[in-house]
Parts: structure tokens; sequence; C-alpha cells
């Protein structure tokens, strides 16, 4: 046991020194965050005034169109597509007469993108001119329709939707269900790669160094192998918390950034109604942050460490197995590699569905079964609707998975490392499962 | 006594019996050489007395108990032919790390290797990395490596492969100084010379089969072949002899192979009586080598 501490020791101190190490663990997230930050940067700056020339044939919506702070219309008569820039409009919005068919669309031309949200906007002024025009067409009074109009858009109201199971309530949210049921699929699906790829090259590292030999002169060769395994996990494990700890300090940085934007917005929106859209976007990261907040964490966290940890313990033994009869062939590791990768893919495409119906049958059965649950009970628990067997035989069945996998592999483990020269068969290899040492 | 003993080991593979029915003990303190050729089941044997295999049958008892190579492990230390070190690993954590993976204290091993270090001039290489070593440099850390943990038994599988003769001559004398004191050296090699200037006790596989074992001079008397050499100061006249043929002659010698059951001092008897003038008159004994050959060449 001490020696296998020994083991763990080197394994995990000699890859958390390494510069890679430090490095990918630290600006994977920086980078993310960065990419975060920036979009919100920019959909905030990008609040630039948009005054926009619409030719419009008809004259329908002359009227129909209601200039706002950010973005004003005019309807001027000398203007077009190749002059607009000249006269002084950021973009030109062509209404051709029959806008309604097919063949002719309605175009915004600009020099430049004017970013997702002026065009909502205009697309928002078009549909609303559009209905305002039917409401008049079919002798609706003006006067009316003004004032439904205003209560529309007085009225802000939030969309929840709520699952009953027996006389529990949740609150749920689907598409942050899918979020996050995808998101940490895929990391699983990752991780399972990049840390079982690692085990694999360790292990061909210490085969073709021929170190192998001197070290199994001092521990058994399973000692060696599951040393190598846990000195990884705990490597991955380390990777992820610093990962968890760097998003969270600095989604308080970035909250407290925006918090201070979203209280004037509260204040502005007090003094003076209209001013909407100054701070949609800090208002947007406020609601968006409460949203995430308001899923199931309490199960999704526990339950992603434990498929983490366990779904690598499943497989990195077998990676381990591969890279032991490998030799200095890097094809041959690739075809070896096969049979392990096979499943993992395939499980990664079953999560892409089971996110979306996480009832189907081969979701369920995907889940429980060992070789695919890491991957599709992640993408399955955030919906809340995975009843507590389905996770205690997953889990269970996942526990018992690795130990027979981790069994064999020693055994292959075991003959493979100290072999040389030889290419291994799958049928060979099998023959290795049922010999003594 | 003997340090090792081993009683009818077998290990078989699906294709060929590596190692088919072996027994023979090495006496505590021996040099003690392990030879055959390529393929003959040396390695095989290696990896059961190192605790690597387990034999399909037959026992092995190592001082004087059964072996158990958890326990005993820590007492063994096993420089295989293909020798490895973690490339990128600095050179002094890994003497520490594979001190300790041998059951050292991390005082005893830091001790232990500076003493080493300080014996075989590597002190500045602490900090480096054996990519950074030369390949003779490597293999005089590798056997750092092996006896930091003063092993009570020290198998070297070729041990001077690849070593400038100087650096030969070092580890030759720390072999030898480790069995004055009282280690057991198995030195497994197919380079017979080296054997004659090393080993007490040898024994010879082929095969998977012990071929033939027991101290260097027994075995050399074994296979003596009754050949003497005659020196003159010049060469008498030839004459016929019933106690002796002449299977050779050189400028100033015969070899002689004595025949019909005669002594030694028979044929220096006829000679004498030819008043021959011999200044010189010495058994020649086979080299190891010759007999390598001729046992492992006859079962081939």
């Amino acid at each position: 046991m001490n020696k296998i501490w020994l083991v763990i020791k080197r394994e995990y101190l000699t890859r958390v020194r390494n510069r890679t190490f430090i490095l990918s663990t630290i600006l994977l997230p920086l980078f993310f965050i960065g990419f975060i930050f920036a979009s919100a940067y920019f959909s905030i700056s990008s609040h630039e005034k948009q005054k926009i020339a619409v030719a419009d044939s008809n004259g329908i919506f002359k009227n129909g169109f209601e200039s706002d702070d950010l973005v004003t219309y005019e309807f001027p008569a000398d203007v077009n597509a190749g002059n607009f820039k000249e006269k002084g409009y950021s973009a030109f919005l062509k209404i051709p007469e029959n806008y309604g068919s097919s063949a002719d669309s309605i175009s915004l031309i600009s020099t430049k993108q004017l970013g997702i949200e002026t065009e909502d906007k205009i697309k928002d002024q078009i549909d609303q001119a559009i209905k305002n025009q039917a409401f008049l067409k079919n002798n609706i009074d003006k006067k009316l329709l003004d004032s439904i109009n205003k209560i529309n858009d007085e009225s802000s109201y939030q969309f929840r939707t709520v699952v009953k199971q027996g006389n529990k309530t949740e609150k749920s949210n689907s598409a942050l269900s899918y979020g996050i049921g995808y998101g940490s699929g895929f990391l699983i699906y990752m991780t399972l790669f990049i840390y079982g790829a690692a085990v694999m090259r360790g292990v061909m590292e210490e085969k073709m160094n021929r170190i192998a030999e001197v070290i199994i002169s001092s521990v058994k060769p399973f000692q060696l192998m599951m040393g190598k395994i846990i000195g990884i996990a705990a490597v991955g494990i380390t990777q992820l918390l610093i990962w968890i700890l760097l998003i969270i300090v600095l989604s308080s940085i970035s909250t407290s950034f925006f918090a201070s934007d979203a209280l004037q917005h509260a204040q502005a929106v007090n003094s003076s109604i209209g001013a909407a859209g100054q701070s949609s976007a800090a208002l947007n990261f406020m609601n968006a942050k409460s949203t995430f907040l308001s899923a199931n964490w309490g199960l999704i966290i526990p339950c992603f460490l434990f498929y983490f940890v366990a779904g690598y313990l499943f497989y990195a033994s077998l990676f381990a197995a591969v890279g032991s009869v490998v030799n200095e062939d890097p094809q041959e590791a690739q075809s070896l590699m096969l049979p392990i990768t096979m499943p993992i893919i395939l499980s990664f495409v079953i999560m892409t569905t089971a996110v979306g119906k996480p009832d189907s049958p081969i979701a369920v059965w995907a889940s429980i079964i060992p070789f695919s649950s890491p991957i599709v009970m992640m993408g399955r628990i955030p919906s809340g609707n995975v009843p507590a067997w389905q996770i205690i035989v997953s889990m269970l069945s996942l526990i018992a998975g690795f130990i027979l996998t981790t069994m064999l592999a020693g055994k292959i483990y075991r003959t493979g490392i100290l072999l040389y020269g030889k290419k291994v068969t799958f049928k060979e290899m099998g023959k290795w499962l049922f010999r003594k040492a | 006594m003997a340090i090792l003993e081993l009683q009818h080991l077998k290990k078989y593979y699906a294709t060929h019996k590596a190692v088919d029915d072996i027994s023979f003990s090495i006496p505590e303190g021996s040099i003690f050489g392990l030879l055959g050729p390529n393929g003959a089941g040396k390695t095989t044997l290696l990896r059961m007395i190192t605790g690597i295999f387990y034999p399909d049958s037959g026992q092995i008892f190592f001082d004087g108990k059964k072996f158990k190579p958890e326990d005993d492990i820590a007492k063994i230390g096993y420089m295989p032919e293909e020798r490895g070190l973690y490339k990128k690993m600095k050179i002094g954590e890994q003497a520490l790390y594979l001190a300790m993976l041998k059951g050292m204290s991390r005082k005893d091993a830091m001790k232990k290797i500076k003493e080493w270090f300080v014996k075989f001039e590597m002190e500045s290489w602490w900090n480096k990395k054996v990519n950074d070593l030369s390949k003779g440099m490597g293999q005089k850390l590798q056997f750092v490596t092996t006896v930091l943990h003063d092993p009570k038994l020290l198998i070297l599988d070729e041990p001077f492969s690849g070593l400038d003769p100087v650096n030969s001559n070092l580890i030759k004398d720390e072999i030898f100084k480790l069995a004055k004191n009282g280690a057991t050296i198995i030195f497994s090699t197919h380079r017979m010379e080296q054997v004659e200037e090393i080993c007490n006790n040898i024994v010879l596989v082929n095969n998977g089969k012990k071929i033939l074992d027991g101290t260097v001079k027994q075995v050399k008397d074994d296979f003596k072949e009754h050949i003497f050499k005659v020196g003159f100061d010049q060469l008498p006249e030839s004459f016929s002899s019933s106690a002796f043929e002449i299977i050779d002659s050189k400028e100033n010698s015969f070899n002689v192979k004595i025949i019909n059951g005669n002594k030694p001092a028979n044929v220096l008897q006829e000679f004498l009586n030819h008043k021959a003038e011999i200044i010189s008159f010495n058994e020649v004994l086979p080299s190891l080598n010759d007999i390598f050959i001729k046992v492992a060449g006859s079962k081939n």
C-alpha cells in the first residue's frame, strides 16, 4: 500500500509540475471567461445610435415605425442602396412592394454588422407594423389598437415551467437542463479521452523506456498500473477543481461588474420609461445567472463527480491495457484503441439525443449500462426526471463494471508490459485473461 | 549455505517451454554466473527469481525460507538487460523514488544516494535529466539505483554491455566489494571471458534446461581433455609413445593428449627419457567459451 502511494505521488507530481499542465489548467478557463466577457462587452458597447433609411415603396410603414434612442428611422426619398452611407445613414432598409412573396425579400443593407440586438429591433418594428396594418385593414380602431399595444409593452413577465412529481414540485427550465446535460456529458466524454490517453501514453512510455521491468521488480504490475491510474485521476480532479474555483472567482468578479450596470438600469427604468435596451445585456446576464442557479446543482454536482471519476476508472484500465501491449508502432495503438473509443463515441451520440428525450428507452438503458452510463446519465440527470432507482442501479453497475475492467485489464497489462517486439492480437489477449501470472 | 535454491522450476508458454525443470542452488556470498545463449530461458528464470513471474511449478527458497515475492524483493536488486529510467525525471529524484520503492525510508535513501554519487563522481548530476546523460553515464546511474538498498541478492543481466573499459572496471570493482561484504551476485551473460574472470560458480542453461552447474574449476575439470602443454628450449625430435599423442605443435611447444590412462608424470618421464629440455609443463583446461560452444552446440 505504501508503494502504491509512492507510485501515485510520482505520477501526480511529475504531471502537475509540468508546464503544459499549468498552462492548460489556467489558460483554458481564462480563455473561456475572456470569451464570455468579450461578447458581453461588445454587446453593450455596440449601442451606438443607428440611423436607418427606409425605402418603403408601399408607404404603409411610414407611420408604423417608432424610433427609440438607439435606432431612428427616416423615410427620405433620395436615398438608395448605393448612397445611404454618404447621406449619413448607417443602414438602408428596403421594403419591396410585394414583400410577402417569396421572390422579393425585405433587405437590410449596411456596410458593417449592426449586431443581433439592432437587427431584432428592426424585425420587431416590421412585425409590429405589418400586424398594425392588418388590424387597421379590418377596421380596428386606431386608438384601441394603440392601447392594446401599450398593455403589451408594459406587461413584463417571466415564463417558468414547473415539473410536478407526486407532491414534489420543482422549478425547471428545459433549455437549461438541456445545456447542463449536454455540457456535463460532453465534459465527461472529453475527459475520458484526455485522461484515458494520458494513462495509455504513460504506460507506453514506461514500456518503451524499459523502466517497467525495473519498477516491477519492486512493486507488483497491478500496483504500478493502479498507481498510475489513480495518480492521473488525481491530476484530473485537481484540474477540475481549479477550473471550478476559477469559474466561481471570475464569475463573482463579473457579477459585480454587471451588477453596478444593472443597478443603473433599474434607476433609469424608474425615472424614465424608454431607456430599455441601455443595459439589457447586463440584465440578461443577471437573469441568466439566476436561471443558472435554479438548476438542481445539489444533485448534478455530486453525480457529475461520481461519473467523472467512476467513468474514468472504468475506461482508464482499458487504456492502460492497450498501452501495455503496444510496441514502437503508434498505428498499432490506433487499431487496438478502437474497441475502447467506439463505445465512448457511441455513448456521446446517445447522450446528444438523451438530453432532448431523457425518458426514451435507449437513453434509459444506455444510462444504466456501464459502458455508456457515465456520459449518457449526465445527459439525463439535469432534466430532473430520472428516478432514483435508475441512478442507483447505474452507479452500482458502473462500480461493478470498473472493478471488472480493472481486473481484466490488469491481467493483460501484466503480460503485455514485459513483452517486446511482438504484435499482439486480441485472441492472444483473450488467452492472457485466463492465465496465471 | 545457499541464499537461493531453485527446485524443479517450470514455466511453459503456449508455444515453448521457457524454463523446463531447472534446479540449482546459489551459495551465499558467491558470484554466480547464469550462462546460456540468447533465448535459453535466462530472463524468464531471472523474472521468477525477482518475483515478476510465478513458476508454473517448482519451488524457490530464498535465505532458507520459501520465497515470498512481496517481502523478499526488498532484499533483491535487479538490473535487467534492457535497462530503463524515466527520461524526463531528475536523476536525484529518480534514484530516491526507486530506492523508496524498495522500501527504504527517505532519510536512509538520501544518505545512500549521496554516498554512491560521491563514489561514482555523480554529485553534480542531481538535477539533470536522464535525457542529458550519455549512455555510459546512464548505465552507471542504473547500477547505482540497483544497489542503493544494499540487496542481499544482486541480479545483474549483462551489466557491462555498453560500458567503456574504465567504467567497466569501476563497476567490476564494486561487484567484488559487494560480494566481499556478503552480498550474493547473480551475473547473467553470454560473454564467457567475463565469467571466468569474475564468477566462482556457474550454471549453464540452454533451451530451458540446465546443462551443467558447479564451480568454475569443477566445470573445467569435468570438461578437461587431459591435454598438456609442454614447453621446450628447443623442440625435441619427435618420437612415438603409448602414453600420449601430440595433437598440436607450435614453435617451442607441443600440446599433448594423455592416453591409455597414463598420468602426467608418465608423460613427463617419457620426455625426460628422450632428453628433451623441458622448461614448462601445464595442463590446458578448456575455456568456458569452448565448453559453452561444445555443450550448447551439441544440444542444438
